[in-house]
């Protein structure tokens, strides 16, 4: 019998239940809308999510010179000089996973603007170290790349620098102050970022060319640390592996020398975020199978009292020709359109009440295709799983017996 | 001599209940040739449904060799035996076994829709010529429902009919009407026997019905009893035309 006689015999069959039909298609519809919508709505909070901790800077990657024995006596790493423009050169020429770069070195001393001043820290980095520490400007502009050439004494200025320096709301913009010594010009302010996990202020730091501090404050060739951001989370890894080989060589270590650096990755942060999206991916699984199990034993059910009501027509069929083979596939093809047309109605009630669910909620939400296609299959299966035992009930009848039931 | 559509050879069908065995036809031989109308006869146990199965291809016999238009069905498997049905037999059943709520021509399509020979348009159109053969032209999109009991029995006729059978195969056709509307069958069968030379099988256990054929097979116990043929058949349509008319109207 070709597909077309078979999806005809199939839909009168149904068509002759409608309620019924609809009825056992209502299991799937819910399940298959409920998991689009619950998938949709997951997927959108976990990319908020994503994106909150994104801002925190998940895919920073730092470099510091390490620890080393010394004589016997474990010097700190902070206080050992490796970290050199080739390293930066190098990184910079080879490595393939990471997006941005800029040294630091750091100094710690007074702002001075008049009459008032302030203990703080003042950063020399890249302009690229915006980008990487995720950090914007609420006023003014960053400095450029000419900037870090011409070691330029300009400087950004933190919210907390800002509140102990220019206390009465005037415009730092275009201020001159000093760092110890050194005049800078004021010419952006930093967004407030507030305290970080430890306790530390974010805020209190001044942030010019890392050439100006080396050369103006520090007077050296070296960095306290590099920093840089991994293309995305997922190649962080990656981006590591990569980074110590690179600087292995330029430091030129042997095998059998350990490393004179640390490198460190956000990994708590990285840690967190994939966690969470991993137990929201299980439970949604969960609760996606549950659902479509239960609307395929409605299915199977239906079918069952189907090919018992049906007997006759069977027996019927069976002898005016048909084979026990096209009893199955009949049956077995109302179980699938039942289960498909659900499908198909479930997927459009979950892209429509997620929609509600952004309208009216505000709550973010990410219609996935994934999930759709895969609900969508899973019904499929489900109808032919479900729908193939009382199918096969069905072929198995003897004409004689299915004839004469009543 | 016309050709043979049935041969039956020395057939017997035993059942196994339990521990017994049940001999339902104890060796039965006779032949039907194309265009005969026969009717089969006997009592309850007489093995006539026994037969009737054989002979509609629904089961097959313990001994003996039954052969329908040449073809040797002991041999087929359960799907060539169905396809045998599909392309050699129309059946006509007592409870007409129409589908409910499913239009008079779809359920004539239905031998056809089993068939992948014919292709949707020429469906259509047999389906339509056989309603118009049983006189429903006018009826197609009735359901069953919507149909007397008559009328019913016609669409099944039609549905009997629509895959040019060599024979058709009537089960107590007549056994759910009344006298009248009987009549009107059995003046249908007579007029597709006679006018297009169709083979009729017609089981019944009513004397008055086997008049109307040529020959009539009386099966007693599982053997033949008589086969006689009917010299002096009555015409359906003249007892049709004789009944009184006031009663029904």
């Amino acid at each position: 019998m070709s597909l077309i006689n078979l999806i005809r015999i199939a839909l009168k069959a149904l068509q002759r239940n409608k309620l019924r039909a609809f009825l056992t298609m209502l299991g799937i519809i819910i399940g298959v809308g409920s998991v689009i919508a619950m998938v949709a709505i997951g997927q959108g909070s976990k990319q908020s999510i994503h994106d909150q901790l994104s801002n925190m800077g998940t895919n920073m990657i730092t470099v510091q010179p390490a620890s080393n024995l010394n004589g016997g006596v474990r010097i700190a790493g902070s206080s050992f000089q490796t970290l050199t423009i080739k390293d930066i050169t190098a990184l910079k020429a080879n490595a393939q996973y990471i997006s941005e770069i800029s040294p630091a070195v750091t100094s710690r001393g007074q702002a001075i603007y008049g009459a008032l001043n302030w203990p703080t820290q003042m950063s020399g980095v890249a302009p690229e170290y915006l980008d990487i520490r995720k950090l914007t400007l609420k006023d003014g502009i960053a400095f450029t790349e000419n900037d870090v050439r011409t070691a330029a004494k300009v400087c950004l200025i933190g919210q907390t620098v800002v509140d102990n320096l220019f206390p009465n709301g005037e415009n730092p913009i275009g201020k001159v102050i000093r760092f110890g010594r050194i005049p800078f010009q004021v010419i952006g302010i930093l967004s407030p970022k507030g305290f970080n996990a430890f306790g530390q202020d974010q805020d209190d730091i001044l942030i010019a060319p890392y050439t100006t501090v080396q050369k103006r404050i520090l007077a050296t060739i070296y960095y306290s640390n590099i920093y840089t951001s991994a293309a995305n989370e997922n190649v962080t890894d990656a981006a590591v592996a990569e980074m110590t080989q690179i600087l292995r060589d330029s430091h030129r270590l042997t095998a059998a020398e350990d490393n004179d650096f640390t490198i460190r990755t956000q990994q708590e942060l990285i840690a967190t975020l994939s966690s969470t999206s991993g137990l929201l991916t299980v439970l949604l699984t969960v609760v996606a199978g549950i659902s479509l199990v239960i609307g395929g034993i409605g299915i199977m059910n239906i079918m069952y009292v189907s090919v018992t009501e049906r007997t006759k027509e069977i027996g019927l069929r069976m002898s005016i020709g048909a084979r026990g083979k096209d009893i199955l596939m009949q049956f077995l093809m109302e179980a699938v359109l039942i289960s498909i047309t659900g499908g198909i109605i479930g997927v459009l009630l979950g892209i429509a009440s997620s929609q509600i669910v952004t309208l009216t909620l505000k709550w973010p939400t990410i219609i996935s295709e994934s999930s759709v296609l895969l609900s969508f299959c899973v019904c499929a299966v489900t109808g032919i799983f479900f729908g193939y035992y009382p199918a096969q009930k069905a072929s198995r009848l003897d004409p004689i017996e299915a004839l004469r039931y009543e | 001599m016309s050709k043979k559509i049935l041969e039956i050879k020395e057939l017997r069908r035993d059942f196994v209940m339990g521990s017994e065995t049940v001999h339902a036809l104890r060796g039965i031989s006779f032949d039907v040739n194309a265009g005969e109308f026969v009717t089969i006869m006997g009592s309850s146990g007489s093995g006539k449904t026994t037969l009737l199965n054989i002979l509609g291809c629904l089961d097959k016999p313990s001994i003996g060799n039954y052969f329908l238009d040449g073809v040797d069905v002991k041999q087929l498997s359960r799907d060539e035996l169905a396809q045998l049905r599909n392309h050699k037999i129309g059946f006509v059943f007592q409870a007409y076994n129409l589908l409910p709520r499913t239009t008079a021509l779809e359920n004539v399509e239905l031998p056809l829709l089993y068939n992948k020979e014919v292709s949707a348009a020429e469906r259509r159109e047999r389906a339509i010529h056989a309603l118009e053969s049983v006189k429903l032209a006018d009826r197609h999109d009735h359901t069953p429902s919507q149909l007397s009991g008559g009328q019913q029995q016609r669409v099944a006729i039609a549905r009997a009919l629509v895959n040019e059978p060599v024979m058709i195969l009537a089960d107590e056709a007549t056994g759910n009407l009344d006298s009248r509307t009987s009549y009107e069958i059995m003046a249908l069968m007579q007029e597709l026997n006679e006018k297009q030379g169709k083979t009729i099988v017609f089981v019944t256990h009513e004397p008055d019905i086997a008049s109307f054929s040529n020959r009539t097979i009386q099966l007693r116990d599982g053997h033949i009893q008589k086969d006689t043929r009917n010299e002096n058949k009555r015409s359906a349509k003249e007892v049709l035309e004789s009944l009184p008319v006031t009663e029904d109207y």
